[in-house]
Formats: C-alpha cells, sequence, structure tokens
C-alpha cells in the first residue's frame, strides 16, 4: 500500500445489531473520508454510534451495509467481505490502536508491552522502534517496570508506544483518556497532537473530552447511529 | 526483542499457584509412569538375571519335588523323595547337554532357630562340576572345598552375615550335630545364592545317610533345541522338568495381570493430570481473552494465538515430565522397597530400571498428551475475535 494514497473512504456505512428480536441500528449510513494526517476526532453521547464507527474504519467490525475502502482498495462492500486472516493483514500493516483501559500485559515490562506486536509481525527495523518511542514517550526510565508500577497517564504511553512500534499509517484511539484525571487526560491528548504534527500520523480518536476533542483538526458530532461534520 | 515463548513462560508466572499445582500433578503422572514402565522392564530383567544366575537352564528332580519346600518346612525332610545319581550320566549322554551336576537338598531341624526352632537347609553340591557351572561366583574370602569330600561349608553373603561366621569358624549342622568348616564365603550375588549354605555332595549324603541327590541342574549347549530337550527329559521315569523359562513365563503371567492393572491406574492419574492442564490453561485463556483481543488488533494471526496457547500446555507438560522423572529416577530405591512389599515374589536385584530411553519414551508420551490436552483451548483462543474479546468485560 502506497504511503501517499492512504485514505479511509466509508460510504453509507451501517451496523445493526440483534438483541432478541429487536434489531438495533447503531450506526445508520455514514459517510465520511479521512486524508493521510489528519487528526479527526469523534465525539457524541454515549450509543450515539462513535465507536461502531471507529471499529469499522480500523476494520475490528464488519458493517451491516456500505462500503468500506483504505487507500483506495475496497476493503468492505457489495460482493466484498475480507476474512478475518485478511482483516488481520490490514490491521497490522495500516493500523494502530489504543484503548480506554490500556490492555497492557500485566506479567511483562513496559519495554517488553511495547516490542509484544513484533513477537507476531515486524516491520523492517521495527526494533529500532522500541528504543526510540519508549524515549519520545517519556517512560524510558520505566523500561524495565512492571505495568502495575506505573501511573496511569505511563500505561497510556505505553499503549501509545505498543501501538506505534510497526509504524502504523494510522492511529485509532477509543476513549484514550476515559481512564485518567484531567492534567494526564492533557498530556496525553498533547502527546497525540506532537505525533500527528511532528510525524504526520493519522489519527482518529473517540473521546467524551471536549478539550481533548478540540486537540484534533477535524471534529465529527455522532448522534443517533450519523456523523455531522463539526 | 521478546518471543512467543517468553510472552507464554511469563503468563504461566502471573498464577503461579495455579501453575505449580498443575506442575505438581504432572510431576505426579510422570513419576508414577516412568516408575511403571521402569517396574515393567526391570522386573523382567532382575528375573532374566536370576534365572542367568542359576548356571543351568533345567532342572530334573524327582516328581513331588517342586512342593520341596513345603515338605521340608512341614516334615523336616523326611518326605523327600531322591533320584538316583546314576541319572546324571544319562543326561549328560544327550547331544543336547553341555553339562549337568548332581545337587542333594537337605533340611535339618535347628531347635536354636526362632523362637520355636526352625529348618537349616543344606546344598549338597559337586565340587568338580558345580563351581564350573557358575563362574561368575566370586569370593570375598576363602575358596571352594579341598575335596568332595570335605568336612566344609562355603557360605553364601547373607547366610555368613546371619549365622555371623567367618572362613576358619566351625559351624554345627543341627539334628546330626556334625561339625564343619568354614572354608569360603561368598560375594554378594543379589539371588538366592546369598542366603545358601554349600556343603561338598558325598559330605552331606554321609551326614544325611543316603546316596541319592534331589536335582540335576543340566546346562544346555548353545543353539541347542530346548523345547525338544525338555520333552525327552519328560519321558524319564518318576522326575519332574523344571524348565526356568517355563517358570519365568508363569511368573511374568502372575506379574502381568498386576501389570495391567497398574499401568492403567497411571494411565487414569495421567488423564486426570492432562485434564487439569486443559482447564488452567482454558481458564487462562477466559481470563486474559481481553488480551488476547489486543495481541490480535496488533496483528497476530490465530495460528500466533494457537501456538502461543499451546507453547503454555508444553511448558506445564515439559516441566512437569522433566521434574517428575527425575525423581522418578531418584526415588527408585524407595519404589523398589514399595513394589518388593506389596508383591507376592519378587527376584533379587533392582525391579524398577528407569533408563534414558525409557524417560525419553515417558517425556514423550506426556508431551503427546499434554499437547492433545492443550489442543482445545488452544483452538478456542485461536478464534476468538478481536472486537468481541476486548468488549468481553
Amino acid at each position: 500500500m502506497a504511503d501517499t494514497d492512504i485514505t479511509l473512504d466509508a460510504r453509507g456505512l451501517s451496523r445493526a445489531y440483534r438483541r432478541g428480536s429487536e434489531e438495533i441500528l447503531a450506526l445508520d449510513g455514514v459517510t465520511l473520508s479521512i486524508k493521510r494526517g489528519e487528526f479527526v476526532s469523534f465525539m457524541g453521547p454515549s450509543g450515539s454510534g462513535k465507536t461502531t464507527l471507529v471499529n469499522l474504519l480500523g476494520c475490528l467490525d464488519n458493517p451491516s451495509a456500505g462500503e468500506l475502502h483504505l487507500a483506495g482498495k475496497k476493503i468492505f462492500g457489495e460482493g466484498k467481505r475480507l476474512s478475518e486472516r485478511e482483516l488481520t493483514v490490514v490491521r497490522r500493516e495500516v493500523f494502530g490502536y489504543i484503548f480506554q483501559n490500556f490492555y497492557l500485559v500485566p506479567s511483562l515490562t513496559v519495554r517488553e508491552n511495547v516490542a509484544v506486536p513484533l513477537a507476531f509481525y515486524r516491520k523492517p527495523g521495527a526494533e529500532a522502534e522500541v528504543d526510540r518511542l519508549l524515549k519520545l514517550l517519556g517512560i524510558e526510565h520505566r523500561a524495565n517496570h512492571l505495568p502495575r508500577e506505573i501511573s496511569g497517564g505511563e500505561m497510556q504511553r505505553v499503549a501509545i508506544a505498543r501501538a506505534l512500534v510497526n509504524r502504523p499509517e494510522i492511529l485509532l484511539a477509543d476513549e484514550p483518556t476515559g481512564n485518567l484525571d484531567s492534567r494526564r487526560s492533557t498530556e496525553i491528548g498533547e502527546v497525540l497532537q506532537e505525533l500527528n504534527r511532528s510525524s504526520g500520523l493519522t489519527i482518529v480518536m473517540v473521546t467524551h473530552d471536549p478539550g481533548l476533542a478540540k486537540l484534533g483538526g477535524r471534529h465529527i458530532e455522532m448522534r443517533d447511529g450519523r456523523a455531522y461534520e463539526g | 526483542m521478546i518471543s512467543k515463548f517468553q510472552i507464554a513462560y511469563k503468563s504461566l508466572l502471573r498464577k503461579k499457584v495455579r501453575t505449580l499445582l498443575t506442575v505438581v500433578g504432572i510431576t505426579l503422572s510422570s513419576l508414577v509412569l516412568v516408575s511403571l514402565f521402569g517396574f515393567n522392564q526391570g522386573y523382567e530383567k532382575a528375573l532374566n538375571h536370576d534365572i542367568d544366575n542359576m548356571g543351568y537352564q533345567i532342572m530334573v528332580m524327582a516328581k513331588g519335588c517342586p512342593y520341596e519346600a513345603a515338605t521340608l518346612m512341614l516334615q523336616g525332610g523326611k518326605g523327600l523323595r531322591y533320584m538316583d545319581p546314576g541319572m546324571v550320566r544319562d543326561i549328560a549322554k544327550r547331544p543336547e547337554v553341555q553339562a549337568t551336576t548332581p545337587i542333594l537338598m537337605q533340611a535339618f531341624f535347628d531347635p536354636n532357630k526362632g523362637e520355636s526352632g526352625g529348618i537349616a537347609g543344606y546344598f549338597g553340591v559337586d565340587p568338580s562340576s558345580y563351581p564350573a557351572m557358575k563362574p561368575f561366583l566370586r569370593f570375598r574370602k576363602g575358596s571352594w572345598f579341598v575335596s568332595d569330600t570335605a568336612r566344609e561349608v562355603v557360605m553364601g553373603y547373607e547366610a555368613a552375615e546371619l549365622e555371623q561366621r567367618e572362613v576358619g569358624d566351625m559351624t554345627m549342622v543341627p539334628e546330626k550335630n556334625v561339625p564343619l568348616k568354614v572354608v569360603g564365603i561368598l560375594e554378594r550375588t543379589g539371588t538366592q545364592d546369598d542366603g545358601t549354605i554349600f556343603v561338598p555332595l558325598k559330605t552331606l549324603q554321609q551326614i544325611a545317610g543316603t546316596d541319592k541327590i534331589t536335582t540335576i541342574g543340566i546346562k544346555a549347549k548353545k543353539d541347542a533345541d530346548l523345547v525338544r530337550l525338555e520333552n525327552e527329559l519328560y519321558q524319564l521315569p518318576d522326575v519332574q522338568v523344571v524348565s526356568f523359562s517355563q517358570v519365568k513365563q508363569t511368573i511374568m503371567k502372575l506379574i502381568g495381570t498386576a501389570r495391567v492393572m497398574v499401568l492403567s491406574i497411571a494411565l487414569i492419574a495421567v488423564f486426570i493430570a492432562m485434564v487439569g492442564v486443559a482447564n488452567t490453561v482454558l481458564m487462562s485463556v477466559y481470563e486474559r481473552k481481553q488480551e488476547i483481543g489486543i495481541l490480535k488488533t496488533m496483528g497476530a494471526m490465530p495460528h500466533d494465538i494457537f501456538v502461543l496457547v499451546w507453547t503454555e500446555t508444553l511448558m506445564l507438560c515439559a516441566g512437569g515430565s522433566v521434574v517428575g522423572i527425575m525423581a522418578a529416577m531418584l526415588c527408585n530405591g524407595i519404589t523398589d522397597l514399595f513394589i518388593r512389599r506389596l508383591l507376592p515374589y519378587a527376584p533379587s536385584g533392582g525391579l524398577v530400571a528407569i533408563d534414558f530411553r525409557l524417560a525419553l519414551y515417558t517425556l514423550g508420551i506426556i508431551l503427546v498428551v499434554g499437547l492433545l490436552s492443550g489442543l482445545y483451548p488452544a483452538w478456542q483462543a485461536g478464534r476468538m475475535r478481536p472486537l468481541e474479546s476486548i468488549r468481553s468485560e
């Protein structure tokens, strides 16, 4: 996939869930494009479909209808649905993910947590990224600590480093500051902003925090499964 | 950089007590399994060793003599049946026979033995043929008799210890009050010879007041047709033929039933341990659902997760079985004693023989069974979908 082509293009994306006999439409025909180097934040009340949309954009879930193109290549759409194996290939080539709950491996040190993705897939030269990211994110001094020995803000920094170790094109962040106090939230926000500015990393973020949302150059409001440009 | 192996190893360390208990289960089942395999191998080896150390493969005795031991115990030797020594020459002429040796077994009542007296057994052997048939017998002190009529005894290692006799001491044949001089004490052989008192055949015949014998030991030529020889010997009148290969077969048949039962118990123990492994790994997989989901978002393929979980199973089984096999090797003597107390008859020498080949064989079995038990948890983990796993709080 050529770097210059990386763009997320969603056309009429819908996602319905079945709960008993009832069908719930979590996402209702969203159409949007995200260009390379953009920092897009999604806001909206709970159940508005923002996480569902980000999961679809990040190839973590299959849509019920609509199409998703990644760098011009159709991932989902009419007659096109990738297998779990194919989705994994797309995910590890293109995306990095961070979540509200960090999900660090508790038995591994900070350095090992950052290096975990390399045990499964390694882009050329990715080994050097571990130390570079530890330094860049200011957690170098915590490299040999276990997750239980560091603060929540530091845990999220480790998660960010882990997401970036294979040099993804797009970073998907689902409520990255949801478990942090305001000071740590601001710090993580600034880290993401700096990553976007300095390396042109495309960031797609879901947040409840208006202050954090403002950091993104582009703001999308979600309501009732639909997306509205802010 | 971190490898899948390190990730698996550190995952196991997360719940140390659970991992330890699982490993202990595998250790115990490996210990039981390898000990029983060792017993299967060792018992037959020990029996063969005992039979080989008899020096002869076939014994011919007067009819009724298989019950000789009981007769000796009950009637103090008075009910024994005897054979004519001339039979030795007849048997020796047969083409399959390499050597023969006449033996007279005698028992005398010793009022000083035990609380209410007991039987003292003597083994009258021919100095010209018996030692040649058992060249592996070594003397701790002294040597064989000076002549076939000497008033001398050679004592087995344990018999000398029990009687507290040294070379040069005198010993008295109870009931007959005949003094005999100890001229030799054998080294320990690990066979029934250790408890035997040997007397020159003619001397014992003289003491017992008979010119007969009770037994003829027959050593067959190499490549001789033993079955044919046995059949020919059966044709002799009033004799009983005891073939040690038959004795061995009979004992192995008797012990075979016990071996099957104990082996079944061992396999059940292995099965239970493996259910424990499957349970431990499956619990660990379910507890780490979100973590597995994250690994998948980071690019881990289903087979990567499968291998990761399978590696954990492999580590548990390899760790447990290596410790179990080593413990079995170290506790060999205790296991031997324990089995000896349970068995009605046990040959001398080590009953449990665990060698490197057997250890590898057991390790292989535990690993294969362990990997089979890890298949389901590994498959479950491999097929987890990332989003569902991450959401499964």
